[in-house]
Parts: structure tokens; sequence; C-alpha cells
């Protein structure tokens, strides 16, 4: 239990109403999106002003306090789960856009700002924050930064990593650090920005984020390529890629993922199709349409059986709400969903395809596998009832194998949903014993007390 | 703690429910409440993790898990926008009587569920009674809309501009009815439900004459009950059972096609709630259930889908009249084109549609008297997009979501009316 004196001394910076210690309202504080176990902290603060968030910080490490800092929770790797004698640090009343700079093309924001707001509050303004994780609409730039998050324009645009310019954050003590500038070129210190994306609240804690923010493309394009062999729709993806050609979006069902979503949603898909691509381009009207005829017809030269254009934005739209509906339609099928992110190399999607496919029939499991193929980022998704103990025990052998081949290709256990609890096991395995080691004694300088979301990424 | 143990055995029933949220996160988006207090209890998330707290029996004392339930509006958005499919609204109804059931009602709630909702015709006199002395204690506050406040502080009013109860309720105008299908070939059943009965008798008046010009038959029985939310909602399944019985006997005996009614949320009730609230009930009882609800419809889906009322050309000068949708139509039934065929289908109208036209109102029942404060700040905020249309009209196909827009644009001195489609449908000189 901590100490009547601490909770007032939170309760007299923050106000009552936002410290929470009631066992029913820290309970829901104890999970995030990852399958985990639930860990309930002993405290849930919920700063109003940067100011705030600072003194939360300090006091913390003072009374070392255990800190986890969550916006929405929508995490996949636990990396929102707390310390049972910690803090939970809330920034969704952080989340005022302090500034969209139309001229310098940049946006500063609270780290408690929901993604899809700012992307349509900038897009209000003709300009375009690309990163578009797939829970966008409750997920915090904050958690974005902190996770480095991605989402389906990776292939195009990048991740949310290529678009932070600045920091400004607290170290464990509360004291304001700086880190980048509102300008294009920046070489002034360290790169902090760089150490500081997708550290998960583990170095420092997000007070200000400076985005980059680039003019909204003119004109876009949708196709879907229907294939009866599924190796043929993943080499189509690495000949796309070898045309020189880099559309938006590029992404990949496969027969599994499909059929659940027809079932679903009734959209008209070929359930009978091996797997489907989806692929947008987007920029200058000339060069989309150009583009699109050549990613047609390369289409149709590897096995497509037939290829959809859409004619207008409705089409598009119905192109898209398939691929949206995805993970609804397979999370419907079983009470738990396991939504891996192993990522390859884009050439090698064609051997992870297969990779997953023997991992699927080796540990009789349903995998559904859809995704990011454009940019070596496939979702397998495994559907299980975690409560069969038997069958859990396969899951865990089948996710093993998911990352070794993933490794054996050269690939990375994560692309975008971060290391946090889940994978932080595996680290070594991607990296080396040396890394580990370097990544420790970062932290242990930056934060001796280990205060900062302790367990996550280095164990 | 053996009762943390005895509602963690009966939570278990709800266990393949609950196991099929995977904790997304999804319903931060859409959660009226969330919205405004930032607070992860709020949502359904939240509830649903503490819901399966009390399964694992985690906490000592339930009543903060009882107490956070209870803050709910109860409209369906996050189950209408849940990636998995989770049946929130079947979750928290059932769970909130397992937890009524183990910690009783509060005095005020068991007097007004038992004393009076639960047999109709006490609940009939007393609010006659109570028609006639409402004058003494409230005045007018704005007349066009209707509505009244408090003459003196009230704790239980506080600063509402609420719609005063009729002078005459509608089943004393009409207390029953009983005509032959008519050239239509239809005959439905007419089912008032509370608040268009004492609050709103005209739009009761409004169906029935759409009705008469259609030559549909009616068979209104009298002394109809509440369709039992209200019960439900706090967990008392008791008076809630009592009153589908009720209704059930009352309409069973009469031959019809449709059951009809005007409210959104009586008929989300009868269509989704009942059949699911008698699970555990005899498969005859089951049966008797499900031959109504089937054939229960909204007012504004039964005449689009049988009389296809042509969009008229909107007259010069026509009032501007914007359309809120219930959540108990659009997110619970997938009625929303339907009630706005009927607006423009007069040609005195104009429809302008606001921004977020399927947001909740902030009613949610119960939730309006515990909650007013959150209540009133997603009201005002309903109210801004009704306002910004710059409409005459804010009209609504529930007689709960009309009192919300009233007390909120009242609140503001707007110069507003607000009604139900069917009343501006009712008006058009001439049905094609």
């Amino acid at each position: 239990m901590l100490d009547a004196t601490l909770i007032s001394e939170f309760c007299g910076f923050l106000g009552k109403e936002n410290v929470l210690t009631d066992p029913a309202d820290r309970f829901t504080y104890a999970y995030d999106a990852a399958v985990l176990d639930p860990v309930v902290p002993e405290i849930v603060l919920r700063p109003t002003s940067g100011k705030a968030l600072g003194q939360a910080v300090r006091l913390c490490n003072e009374n070392r306090i255990p800190l986890t800092v969550r916006g929405a929770g929508t995490n996949l790797s636990g990396g929102t789960i707390p310390k049972a004698n910690g803090a939970v640090i809330l920034t969704n009343a952080l989340n005022r856009i302090l500034e969209i700079n139309e001229a310098d093309m940049y946006a500063v924001v609270q780290p408690g700002v929901v993604t899809a707001t700012l992307a349509a509050a900038v897009e209000k303004k003709g300009l375009f924050y690309p990163p578009d994780p797939g829970s966008q609409s409750v997920s915090t730039l904050g958690g974005n930064v902190s996770e480095n998050a991605g989402g389906l324009r990776g292939l195009k645009y990048g991740v949310t990593r290529d678009y932070v310019m600045g920091i400004q954050f607290f170290d464990v003590n509360g004291q304001p650090v700086k880190t980048g500038s509102r300008t294009v070129k920046c070489a002034t210190g360290y790169n902090l920005t760089g150490l500081l994306v997708g550290s998960e609240g583990t170095l420092g804690i997000f007070d200000e984020i400076i985005l980059k923010l680039i003019p909204l493309p003119a004109h876009q394009k949708a196709l879907m390529a229907v294939f009866d062999d599924i190796h043929q729709a993943s080499e189509t993806v690495a000949a796309v890629i070898a045309e020189r050609i880099i559309p938006a979006t590029l992404e990949f069902l496969d027969n599994f993922t499909i059929r659940a979503v027809e079932d679903y949603s009734r959209a008209g898909l070929p359930v009978e199709a091996a797997a489907l691509l989806l692929i947008e381009l987007d920029g200058h009207r000339v060069q989309v349409e150009e583009d699109a005829d050549k990613v047609a017809s390369l289409c149709r030269n590897l096995g497509a059986s037939t290829v959809r254009v859409a004619k207008d934005p409705a089409e598009r739209d119905k192109v898209w709400s398939a691929r949206r509906s995805a993970l609804s339609a397979l999370a419907k099928l079983k009470p738990t969903l396991i939504l891996e992110d192993a990522t390859v190399p884009r050439s090698r999607i064609p051997d992870m395809v297969r990779a997953i496919q023997e991992i699927s029939a080796a540990h009789g499991l349903a995998i559904g596998t859809f995704g990011h193929a454009g940019d070596g980022n496939l979702h397998p998704t495994i559907l299980t009832d975690r409560r069969n103990t038997e069958e859990w025990t396969r899951v865990e052998k089948a996710i093993d194998a998911i990352f070794d081949r993933a490794l054996a290709l050269g690939g990375t256990l994560s692309g975008e949903h971060g290391t946090g609890i889940a994978k932080s096991r595996y680290l070594e395995k991607e990296t080396s014993p040396g890394t580990i080691l370097y990544s420790r004694r970062i932290k242990a300088a930056l934060d001796p007390n280990h205060i900062l979301n302790p367990g996550k990424i280095i164990g | 703690m053996s009762d943390i143990n005895a509602i963690a055995r009966l939570m278990r029933e709800l266990e393949d429910q609950l196991v099929v949220c995977m904790r997304c996160g999804m319903c931060q988006a859409v959660c009226p409440v969330f919205s405004r207090t930032g607070r992860e209890a709020d949502v359904a998330r939240g509830k649903l993790a503490l819901l399966d707290g009390l399964m694992e029996a985690l906490f000592e004392n339930p009543e903060g898990v009882h107490e956070r339930l209870n803050r709910c509006l109860l409209c369906g958005s996050c189950a209408a926008n849940c990636p998995s499919g989770v049946k929130v609204l079947d979750i928290f109804l059932k769970a909130r009587a397992i937890l009524t059931g183990f910690m009783g009602l509060s005095p005020a709630k068991r007097v007004v569920l038992r004393g009076l909702l639960s047999r109709p015709e006490v609940f009939d006199r007393a609010m006659e009674w109570a028609g006639r002395f409402q004058r003494i204690f409230t005045k007018p506050a704005n007349e066009i809309i209707g509505t009244s406040c408090a003459r003196i502080a009230s704790p239980l009013l506080k600063d509402r501009h609420f719609h005063p109860l009729a002078p005459e309720a509608f089943h004393q105008e009409t207390p029953e009815m009983d005509t032959p299908v008519g050239k239509s070939g239809l005959r439905v059943g007419f089912f008032v439900g509370c608040l268009i009965d004492k609050v709103f008798p005209r739009v009761a008046r409004a169906s029935l004459r759409v009705m008469e010009r259609y030559d549909v038959g009616v068979f209104l029985p009298k002394h109809q009950g509440c369709c039992g939310i209200p019960a439900l909602s706090s967990g008392d399944r008791k008076t809630f059972l009592r009153l589908l019985h009720h209704n059930l006997n009352l309409f069973e005996v009469g031959s019809f096609d449709v059951l009809v009614t005007a409210c959104a949320t009586c008929t989300a009730t009868i269509k989704k709630i009942w059949p699911v609230m008698v699970q555990d009930q005899s498969a005859a009882l089951q049966d008797r259930v499900r031959r109504l609800s089937e054939k229960t419809e909204d007012i504004s889906a039964f005449i689009v889908s049988r009389f296809n009322p042509a969009p008229a050309d909107h007259q010069e000068g026509a009032s501007a009249v914007t359309y809120h949708d219930p959540c108990h139509l659009k997110k619970s039934l997938g009625v929303f084109r339907e009630p706005r065929r009927l607006i423009q289908a007069n040609p005195e109208y104009r429809l302008v549609e606001m921004a977020e036209a399927d947001a909740c109102c902030g009613m949610g029942g119960a939730f309006n008297l515990q909650y007013y404060e959150i209540s009133t700040q997603i009201g005002t905020l309903k109210r801004d997009r009704i306002v910004d249309t710059g409409a005459s009209v804010a009209a609504t196909g529930c007689p709960a979501c009309m009192m919300q827009l009233s007390d909120m644009l009242s609140r503001k001195n707007d110069r507003l009316s607000v009604c139900h489609p069917i009343e501006i449908f009712s008006q058009i000189k001439r049905l094609s």
C-alpha cells in the first residue's frame, strides 16, 4: 500500500479526481491488448498539464515507484502492463494539438493526442501525417512514438520514426530534456530523438512531440488482384517492388482470411481464391495512372486470375473495407487471437508465407495470414482459446517457430508492435549478448532506480 | 466473502461471452461517457475487465464494480463498433441483474420499480395525479420547446428543463382500440410506451392518424405496461419479467401482422432484449416471446417497408429540420434511412443533416438521473451540432431522446421545436 501522505501529495498537484486508488479503478489499468496476464497497479495518475506530468515522474522516482505511461492501452506486446507496486500515468488528458505549422509543415502535439485526430486536423489543411496503425482511431501519438508504430502505408511512407523531428521529454528526475528541432535539418547534440523513439517508456517520458507533415497526395488508385496460387501472389509482391514501383499500400490476404471476411461482411470476395493482393497507388495523377496499368499487367503476367481496378471512390472504399475488416472477421472465429508481426526483408515474403503455412500444419493450428506484404510485415494471426491449455502449448511453440523462421530469413521479431514483455526474452536471438548489455548500461545510467517501465524490452 | 464467491459462480454464466473481448480498446473511439471522462472504467473494455475480475472473485467487495457498471448509457455504440462482436448490452444487463440480486435495489428504485412500474394500472393513476400537481412545483421555461423547470430548488429536478407530464395521458383519451383490417389489408398492434403515453401523447396521436390514413387496422389493448427496460437497466429482473408477462398476455389475445411502436427504446427492448433475457425461462415462454419480438417494428420502418412514401420536392420556405439518430434505432436495429424518408416525404420540411447525427444524446434513461452532469456534457455536444445546422426543428425517433434534446436546447434558450418524424409525416396534406 502506498503511504497516505504520498497519495495526498499526488492529489495536491494533480487534483483529487486525477488520482485513482480504488481497487476497481486500478483493476482497469492492469492490461493492454496483448495476450498476457494482467497486473494491477497501486495507483493511477492522470496529469492534465506537462508541468504536472514532470512533477509526477519526479515524485515516483523519489519514492522508487515503478511507473508505466499509458495512452490508449492498445499495445500488442504488453508495453503498458504495469508493475504490481507501481503507478500508471495516463496521458489522455494531455491531448492538445499545440501547433500545426503549414509554412514549415510540422505539428507539435501533446502525447495524448489521438493519431486519427491529428491526421484529420492536418488533412483539413491539405497536409498529410501518414503513419496509420490499425488502432489509429484510439491510439495516441505518444504511444505511437514510444512503440515506433507502423501501419498500412509503411512501404512508401515509412513508420512513425520517420516523422519525429523532435521531442521534449522528462528524464527520470522530472528534468525537461530537449532533442531535435522544428527545422528539417538538425545536427546538434546526440540524436536522442532516435534513442527515445521506440524506447517504450523506459528512458524518458514525453511531454511534447514535433511531427513532420507532408503534402497530401493529389490522386489515388486502388486495385484488387485475385490469385489461385498463394505463392504467385507473394511473388507478385516482390516483382512489383523489383519493377521500382512503390505503392502506398500493398496488402495481402490468404484464403483463410478471405473466407473469414466474406462470412462476416458478404462483400462479394472470391472465396475460392488462394490469396488477394490489395494495392493502392498515390501521387501525381499521370504517374499514378501509368503505374496502376503497369501493376495490373504485372499481376496478370504473374498469374492473377482477375485484376479489378476501382473506378471511383465508392469502389475504392469497397476494396479497402475488405482489408479493414480482416482482423474483426478473424477475431469473431475464436475467443483468443494472437496477432504476430514478425517481419522479413520484403523480397523474402514468398518464403515467409510458405513458412507460416508449414508452421500452421505442423502445430495443427488455425492461422490466418494477412498484412503489409509490401514492406515485409505480415500478420500471421493465430486463433485459439487460451483456456485450452493443451492447444495453448502448441500456440507458444508455433510463435517460437514463427520467430525462428523470420530471423533465419534475415528478419525481425517485430515490425511494428514493439518488444514489450512479449518479445523481451527473444531479443538476444535477434541481436547479441553484447547488444543487450549495451542497452542495459544505457538504461542503468539514465534510470538508476529502475523505475521507468521496468521489465520491458531488455527484461 | 461468501457473496463474492456466489457472484463469481453466477458470473461464470457469462464467461463464454466475456472471453470474446480481446481488449483491443476500439470501444474508446465511440463511447460517449469515456469521451468526457477519459476513465477506462467508463468504457466497455474496462467494464468487461471488471466483470472478469468478479468472475475470478478478485474483489473483496462487489460494490465498486456495480457502481462502475451502472455508469453506462447502454447506448450500444461500443457493441456496434466492436471488432470481436462482444454482446456488450446483453452482458451488462445480465451482470446488472446478478449484482442487483445480491445488493438489492436502492429504496428509491424499489418504490419506483416494484411499487409503481411493475403495476401498470397503479403507475398510470399515480402519473395522472402527478400531472395535476406538477404545475404547482414547476414553471414554463421555453414555450417553443414546451419545457418547464423547477420553481424552487429541487434535488431531483436540479436545473433540468424537462417536458412536463401531458395534462392528459394518451391512455386517458384513447384507453383502447380495436379496428378491423382496412383497405391496406394490414392490422397492427400498437405498443404505446410510457414516455409517449405520459409525456408525448401527440406522438401516439400522430401514429394513429397515419394508420387511419393508410387504412391500417389497429389493436390497442388497455392498461399497457412499460417495456421493462428501466427495471432491467437497474438490474431488477423480477419487475422486468412481470412487465414482460403483462404485455405478452395483453398482446397475444389480438391478431395483428406487426407490433408497431414509435419509441426506439421500446422497439429495441422488445425485439432484441426480451429474447435474450428469457433464455433461462421455459421453452414455451421463449417461444411466445420470440413470436412477438419477431413481429415488432419501429413505426418508420413499418411505414416505409409497407407503403414506401416517395420523397417530395420541398416547397419554397420549407422549415429546416435536422434528424438525430437514436442509438436504439440505428445502432441496435439498423433503422436510420426510414425516419429520414418520413421527413423527406413532407414537402413543407427540408432535411439538413447535422454532423455525427448518430452520436448518442447522453440520455440513457436512469443514467441521466444518476449522472446528470456527464449526461449534460454529452447532450450539450449534441445541442451544438443541432444548432449548427440552422434548423428550426429537431426530430428524433425516440421519446427519451426527445426529452434530452428538449432539455439541452431549452437550457440554452434555443428557439427550436423537438418532434418525432411520425408527427412530421402525419402533417402531410396529401399522401402519395
